[in-house]
Formats: structure tokens, C-alpha cells, sequence
């Protein structure tokens, strides 16, 4: 009989090899029932396959793991699901063509006569919803209809459906707002409080500070340490997880007297009353932030200006002259010069199966051609050229884009657009899922963009990269900008307030 | 009242093709001069049977995002194996019966096995397995003919009262409940009502059925969340083969013979891709079903029916050329189609185009 000290789950010399290379290298990891137990790492740190191992995902190469003190084997998800482990994982495993409620009783419905009794499955799939706080999604919704923020809460009610005994989420609260991460964490907590052995992966600091009662550090495949909260001062664990020392990770922010001369400028933007009047600068060389609540139109102001939006109203000034976009290539022609990178770089951002190299090259293609043909030499070159300028880790320029870790993914997808020579970059959330030593190459990026004369419009989620990146933040609500902090006055206090001062809507209106 | 709205807006595509196929028909049977007699509806049954069991059989490996190439050299296979079998004894009958229709989820379960466990692409596997079938077909009936029960034949054909003119089902005369009313309606349609209540349905509504519109919707969420994907893809192709089986089976008594008629295979496997996209079920899987095949499959067969009632002396006279018809056949086909299509002028969103 295992007794309360016997960990929920141990790991013991567990390796794993992908071709070269090592993701896993003799670990050894427990974790307790009634613990909230969070994974810290690098991308590539092997954080991802330590979750696939107990998942059952991918079987290990040596090792044995243990549940409950009893030796077991997962061969597939299946398996590892029937033993009490549920993931929810960053590439949501929901299925977009089924229903709300197909999808949170996708393996084990209530039956009857042998078939789905749909009425029980309906009312499941609401109490459930109810108990993550969302009655507002209706059950019979089409996953597909539902924004991402929403399909999260989905997929952690799927989840909490299958009574889990151990509950493994990576990044799960990535795309969600303020309000819902707040209901995430109550009911996290009182699985804990329930006995549930919880991991947590997340590359938010704050997240793992609130959350966290034990953590657990990564780097090259290896457990570095495992120690209580609080034993370890933030420095201390960035240090452990990047290897080397933590320096600042925000460059310095220019000092301007004057604002600088406008690339960009939207007078009145609006779209079928998601976004309305919205009027704003962008000057050369400067960062300006998108922030606000989550699903206040900062997307789709990024989505209109780079012509994806069917629509739009108002006028769009691009270095002095007034442009139409009505498409993502009318968007990136040299003379109007706008780059996005997008939300979500698996589906909008990369051709997975393609090369490295023929990512970064599709958007500039137009430029390295001999008439009909395309200059393999000169189109090699660039690439090259863009993955040392980057510092992309790759194998070789041939292999598979969906071969790399996901920082160097969303990499390759800046590099793309650099290639263009845009001289407007938009970014949405580009820092989402990446860890910090990749974030901090970004926030640089970006920097020495801007200061060669760029100008960058970035939507963030993340409070802490808007203070620390941006030279002026515009706070977004109800498809207007409500308000612009500049300089000093760039604080979270402010964000927040403003992102959901009510009686800032109110002046605004009467003005 | 919302939940209605969100229903029908999730079955679009099945309301189009009822839509459509309800247009077409009260033209056929408006301009046929024996239009809305019991007669008609039971020679349209009759017609339609085939394509409509081989277009839901078509529709389930769709779903799971793959193809079956094979339906319609299944449905000759099961056409020729039963003008061999069905005949004789009623024991001799139903074993015949039996045997056919085992055949065809037979070759669907190979097909299922070559997708699932030999990891072949649907459209080449089924392509290679379809030929070995109508090769089989070929071997059994290698020139027409054959022989099916009559009896059996012109009873399944025909309205239901024809079963009490042939089995006299009321010694003391059919009651007035059965002769004018359920006793008119033809047997085809009744049996198409049965495969759905025992075949579709439950099909639809069971763990493994769910499994295929997971798959086609995304195979790497529905292996993540541990959906048995081999054993939903494995069902999916061998219920298919089972209808294309019953497909077969009926043409045999519509027809009275076997015929390994290669083009006519061939034709049946397209027309049954067709039906199953003018009904509303997306050819990379995840949404749609049966039930909208069939009304797609009857959009095409109200089609054809169509052509042949025109007036070669009234206004669309033009349209009664034999010649034209195929023309006419696929410029409408393409219409139907881009009905279904028509909401792309509706998006405001370029993005949602692609996902």
C-alpha cells in the first residue's frame, strides 16, 4: 500500500534521443501528491519530451517510471490517461469541427444503449464549463467558433472531465484574459488542496510565483535542481535555466527630445463595430505597444492594417501617402513595406513541413529572381545570412521548419519578414510559448530594428514586455484606444488601471 | 431558439442540398405528365437507390479525411455475387442475402486494413483495391446475366402493397390504412429509412463513429486525446463497404442480372464524391454525414431526371437534346456546389478563409 510519502510519480534515469540529438539525459524527477510542481526551462531544455514521456506520448529510450510506487508503461496517450494522466497541452488537442460538448466527452461519454446519450453529454460538458466559470460558452458551439481564449478554458474543462490524478499543463494559460486566469488558478489550487499531484510548465515568472509550492529546473535535457518556492531568488533560477549570467533583459530605450517623424499613421480606423475611431502614430524608430485586456481589437487593428480584413474604414498613411491595403502581398510591396508576425506561427506564421530555408525565403522571393527563375545562390545566401544575423539553432538550412523548438520557430518567422525589408513591423504576441533567453533576443531584435530606423507596433500580453520594450504603450478597449502612456507613466499600475478604468470609457465617450 | 439557430447554421450544407433537391423535383414532377403519381416516386426511388447507398458509404471515409475509391467496384462486386446467390429456397434466399452483403463489409475491412495498418494513402489504396474488385467482379460475371428471385425482385422494387399482392399479408383484403396510405409508399425508401435507423444512426451516435469526425476534424488532437484511431478509420471503411454492399445488392433486383460493367463502376465512385459534397460534408473531413449524401445523391439523380421531361417544343426545348445533357449535368453541379461556397463573400475576415 503506498503510503503519503511514497512520491505520486517517479522518474528514474530516464533518457531520450531524437536522431542527434539528446532531449532527455538520465533523469531523475518525482513528484508529490497535493503539489503544485512547476518545470522551468529554456525552450529545448527538454521540458516538452519530459511531458510526452509521462504522457505517453513518446516512450522513453532507458529509464523506468513509476506511479504510485508501482513500476508502469504508457505505449499511448491512452494508457496514460486510463492511469489518472491528463495533459493539457499549448497546441490545444481540441478538435475545431466538433462540438463544445463532443469535444469535452470525446473519449468517455455517457451512454446509454451503447450509443452517446447526447442530453447527458450536454449537461456534463455544462457543469463542467460552469466549473471553470464560462456558462457562457454554449456546449452545441463548433470549437472552430470560439476564439482562443475561450478553446483554452474548453480544453481545461475537457480535462478537469476526466478525473485526473495527475494534471500536466504546458503553457495552458497562455491566450487567456486576466479574469479567466484568476478562476485557473482557484480551481488549481483546490485540486491541490484535493491531493492532486499537478506539473506546471510556463515560462511567466509571476505565474510560477503565484502558483508553485515545489519547481523543478531544466537545461539540455537535464534536471538541474529541484527546490521548495522561495529557496531561490528569481536571478538564481534564470541563471540555473540559461546557464549563463542574467543580465538586463530589456535594452535601453533611446531618449528623444522630439517625437520622431510618423511612418505610420491611422486616422479614424474602424472595422464592423469591432474596431472604431481608432487614430494613432507610429514614428521611425520607435516601439509602440498594443496593450490592454485580451480581445479588445488589438488583433484585428494589426489583422486590418496588414489587408487580411474585409472592410475597413478609414485612412491609412504610409510614410507621407495615403495607401489601400487590400492584401497581405499589397501589404509587403517595397513601397508600402508592412511586416506582421503573426499570432499563431504553426498555422499563420510557417509552412511546417517546408524547409528552414524556403520559410525564411517565401516572403521575399519576388526579390531574388533572374525573370521567372529564382537565384539559388542568391536566395542561399540571404537565408544564411538571416540565421547567423538571428542566431537560429539549426541543423541545416534543408531540415524541416517543424524540426526546430518553438523559439526558434517563431525565429524563423521574424527572419522571414526581416528578409522583406520591412520597414513597418507589426508583431501579435510574438513572444508567447518562447522561453527567456529567446524572449530576451527578441526584445534586442527589436530594439536594433527601431534604431535603424524601423518602426515596430507590438501587441503584448504580457504587461512586463510592454513596460520594458515600448516607447509609448496605447491601452485598447472596446475597439478603441482609450488611452497613450509614454515614458515613466509606462507602469503596470497604469496599464491595468486603464485597461479596465471605467470611468476613463466614460470621458472618453463624452468627449 | 439560439441553440436552433446555431443547429441550422451548422447544418447548412444538408439544408442547401433538401433545398435544392425539393426545387428540382417539384420541377420534374410539375413538368412530368404523370407527375405525383406512386408510379413515379417508385421508378425515382428505384434509380436513385444505388447512388444513394454508395454516397453515404462514400461519405464515412471522408469524414475521417480520407477517400474510398472502391465504392463503386464494391457495389459491382456485391451486384454480381448476388446474381449468383440470391436464388432458390427462402433459406437459400437469405443466406445469399447474407453472403453479399458480407462480402462487401468484406472489402471495406480490407480497404480499412491497407489505410489503417499497411499506412497507405485512402485514394491510392482504395484505387488498387477497387480494380482487384471489379477484376473479381469480372472472374464472377465475366459477360451479363445471371439470375435473381423474382418474387424477392419485383417486391423489393415496387410499392409496399405489392408485398401483400404477392404474400397476401390480409387473407380478408387490405384495410383502408394500408391501401391508400402506408401501403403506397415505395419499398426503397423504407429501406433507405431502415439503413439509416440501424446503420447510420447508431453509427453516428456510437464512440467509434464520433472518433472519425474527430479525426477528420484534427487526427493529432484526436490521438492526443485518445481517440483509437485505428479502430474509428478501420469502422469507417468497413461500414462503408457494407452499404456500397447493400448498393449493389439492390441493383441486382432492380435489374434482375449482374454486370461487371467497369465504366458504370467508375461512374458511381465519382457521382458518389459529388453527392457527398453538394451535401454538405467537407472533403477534408470533420463535418457533415450521411444523411446529407443522400440528399446530395438525390440532387443529382433529380437532375437527370430533369432532362428528361423537358418539352422539346416548349421554351427550354433546347434542354431535351440527349447531347447536352452531361453539359448541363456539370454546369449545374458546379452551381449547387458554389451555393455551398457562397459564404466566402460574406467573410470579413480573410483568415478564416483558410482555417
Amino acid at each position: 500500500m503506498p503510503d503519503q510519502d511514497t512520491p505520486f510519480l517517479a522518474l528514474a534515469n530516464v533518457s531520450k534521443r531524437y536522431g542527434g540529438v539528446r532531449a532527455l539525459a538520465n533523469v531523475n524527477f518525482t513528484c508529490r501528491r497535493g503539489s503544485i510542481h512547476a518545470v522551468l526551462g529554456e525552450n529545448g531544455a527538454g521540458k516538452s519530451t519530459l511531458i510526452k514521456v509521462i504522457a505517453g506520448v513518446v516512450q522513453p529510450d532507458e529509464g523506468t517510471i513509476a506511479l504510485d510506487g508501482r513500476p508502469a508503461t504508457f505505449p499511448n496517450p491512452l494508457a496514460a490517461n486510463a492511469a489518472g494522466i491528463v495533459c493539457i497541452f499549448q497546441e490545444l488537442s481540441l478538435m475545431p469541427d466538433l462540438s463544445v460538448a463532443d469535444n469535452i466527452g470525446i473519449t468517455t461519454p455517457p451512454r446509454r444503449f451503447g450509443l452517446i446519450d447526447r442530453r447527458a453529454q450536454r449537461r456534463r460538458a455544462e457543469e463542467l464549463l460552469a466549473r471553470v466559470g464560462c456558462e457562457d460558452i454554449n456546449p452545441l458551439a463548433h470549437v472552430r467558433q470560439l476564439p482562443l481564449s475561450r478553446r483554452q478554458m474548453v480544453e481545461i474543462a475537457k480535462a478537469l472531465g476526466r478525473n485526473p490524478r495527475l494534471l500536466i499543463l504546458d503553457e495552458a494559460t497562455s491566450a487567456l484574459t486576466a479574469g479567466d486566469v484568476r478562476k485557473v488558478y482557484a480551481i488549481l489550487h483546490a485540486l491541490r488542496d484535493s491531493g492532486l499531484c499537478l506539473l506546471y510548465i510556463s515560462h511567466r515568472m509571476h505565474e510560477i510565483e503565484e502558483l508553485a509550492d515545489t519547481c523543478s529546473v531544466f537545461r539540455n535535457g537535464q534536471h538541474v535542481d529541484t527546490f521548495p518556492k522561495g529557496a531561490r531568488s528569481d536571478q538564481d533560477i534564470v541563471q540555473m535555466m540559461i546557464g549563463r549570467e542574467w543580465k538586463n533583459v530589456y535594452p535601453p530605450k533611446p531618449q528623444r527630445s522630439a517625437p520622431p517623424p510618423a511612418a505610420l499613421e491611422l486616422r479614424n480606423i474602424g472595422w464592423e463595430g469591432r474596431l472604431s475611431g481608432i487614430s494613432l502614430q507610429v514614428g521611425r524608430g520607435e516601439i509602440v505597444g498594443l496593450g490592454g485586456l485580451d480581445g479588445q481589437g488589438q488583433r484585428e487593428l494589426l489583422l486590418a492594417l496588414f489587408g487580411v480584413l474585409r472592410g475597413v474604414e478609414g485612412e491609412v498613411i504610409v510614410n507621407g501617402k495615403r495607401r489601400r491595403i487590400a492584401s497581405p502581398a499589397q501589404a509587403k510591396r517595397p513601397d508600402v513595406g508592412i511586416a506582421l508576425i503573426p499570432e499563431d506561427r504553426k498555422t499563420e506564421g510557417l509552412m511546417l513541413p517546408m524547409s528552414i530555408a524556403d520559410n525564411i525565403s517565401v516572403a521575399a522571393l519576388g526579390s531574388m529572381t533572374h525573370g521567372l527563375v529564382v537565384d539559388r545562390t542568391l536566395e542561399d545566401k540571404r537565408t544564411a545570412e538571416m540565421v547567423a544575423k538571428l542566431n537560429i539553432k539549426i541543423g541545416q538550412l534543408g531540415d524541416a521548419v517543424a524540426t526546430l523548438s518553438g523559439g526558434n520557430q517563431q525565429k524563423v518567422v521574424i527572419a522571414k519578414w526581416l528578409l522583406t525589408g520591412a520597414s513597418i513591423v507589426l508583431l501579435n504576441d510574438p513572444t508567447r510559448g518562447i522561453d527567456v533567453g529567446t524572449k530576451q533576443e527578441i526584445y534586442q531584435l527589436l530594439r536594433d530594428l527601431a534604431d535603424a530606423g524601423t518602426a515596430v507596433l507590438l501587441y503584448s500580453t504580457d504587461y512586463d514586455e510592454l513596460i520594458g520594450c515600448c516607447d509609448r504603450v496605447l491601452i485598447m478597449y472596446d475597439g478603441r484606444v482609450v488611452r497613450e502612456l509614454a515614458g515613466a507613466d509606462i507602469t503596470e499600475a497604469n496599464i491595468v488601471a486603464s485597461s479596465l478604468n471605467i470611468s476613463l470609457e466614460r470621458t472618453e465617450a463624452q468627449a | 431558439m439560439k441553440d436552433l439557430r446555431l443547429r441550422l447554421a451548422q447544418n447548412g450544407g444538408l439544408l442547401l442540398a433538401i433545398a435544392l433537391f425539393a426545387i428540382l423535383y417539384i420541377l420534374y414532377n410539375s413538368l412530368h405528365p404523370k407527375g405525383w403519381s406512386v408510379d413515379v416516386l417508385v421508378e425515382n426511388a428505384n434509380e436513385s437507390f444505388a447512388l444513394i447507398m454508395v454516397s453515404m458509404a462514400q461519405t464515412l471515409p471522408v469524414l475521417t479525411g480520407g477517400i474510398d475509391l472502391s465504392v463503386g467496384p464494391m457495389m459491382t462486386l456485391a451486384n454480381c455475387l448476388a446474381s449468383v446467390l440470391v436464388n432458390g429456397s427462402p433459406g437459400q434466399l437469405v443466406l445469399g442475402i447474407v453472403l453479399v452483403l458480407a462480402s462487401g463489409t468484406l472489402a471495406g475491412f480490407v480497404n480499412g486494413c491497407i489505410v489503417v495498418y499497411g499506412r497507405i494513402q485512402p485514394i491510392i489504396a482504395t484505387l488498387a483495391t477497387g480494380a482487384v474488385f471489379v477484376g473479381i467482379s469480372l472472374f464472377l460475371r465475366p459477360t451479363p446475366g445471371g439470375k435473381i428471385n423474382e418474387d424477392l425482385a419485383w417486391v423489393t422494387t415496387n410499392a409496399l402493397s405489392e408485398m401483400d399482392n404477392t404474400f397476401h399479408w390480409f387473407p380478408d383484403g387490405a384495410p383502408g390504412w394500408f391501401a391508400n396510405g402506408i401501403g403506397r409508399v415505395p419499398v426503397p425508401i423504407l429501406l433507405i429509412l431502415l439503413v439509416i435507423l440501424v446503420i447510420w444512426l447508431p453509427f453516428r451516435n456510437s464512440v467509434t463513429g464520433r472518433g472519425c469526425y474527430a479525426i477528420g476534424s484534427s487526427e493529432g488532437a484526436a490521438y492526443m486525446s485518445g481517440v483509437r484511431i485505428g479502430r474509428s478509420k478501420l469502422a469507417a471503411y468497413t461500414v462503408g463497404g457494407l452499404l456500397a454492399g447493400i448498393g449493389g445488392l439492390y441493383l441486382a433486383l432492380q435489374t434482375g442480372s449482374g454486370n461487371a460493367d467497369i465504366p458504370q463502376a467508375g461512374a458511381y465512385t465519382l457521382n458518389s464524391i459529388a453527392a457527398v459534397v453538394v451535401g454538405g460534408t467537407s472533403l477534408f473531413g470533420g463535418t457533415g454525414g450521411a444523411i446529407g449524401s443522400l440528399f446530395g445523391a438525390l440532387v443529382l439523380r433529380a437532375i437527370a431526371f430533369c432532362f428528361r421531361v423537358f418539352d422539346s417544343n416548349g421554351p427550354l426545348g433546347f434542354l431535351s437534346n440527349p447531347l447536352l445533357q452531361p453539359i448541363f449535368e456539370g454546369v449545374i453541379l458546379l452551381l449547387a456546389v458554389s451555393l455551398g461556397a457562397a459564404r466566402v463573400f460574406r467573410v470579413k475576415n480573410r483568415l478564416t478563409l483558410f482555417s
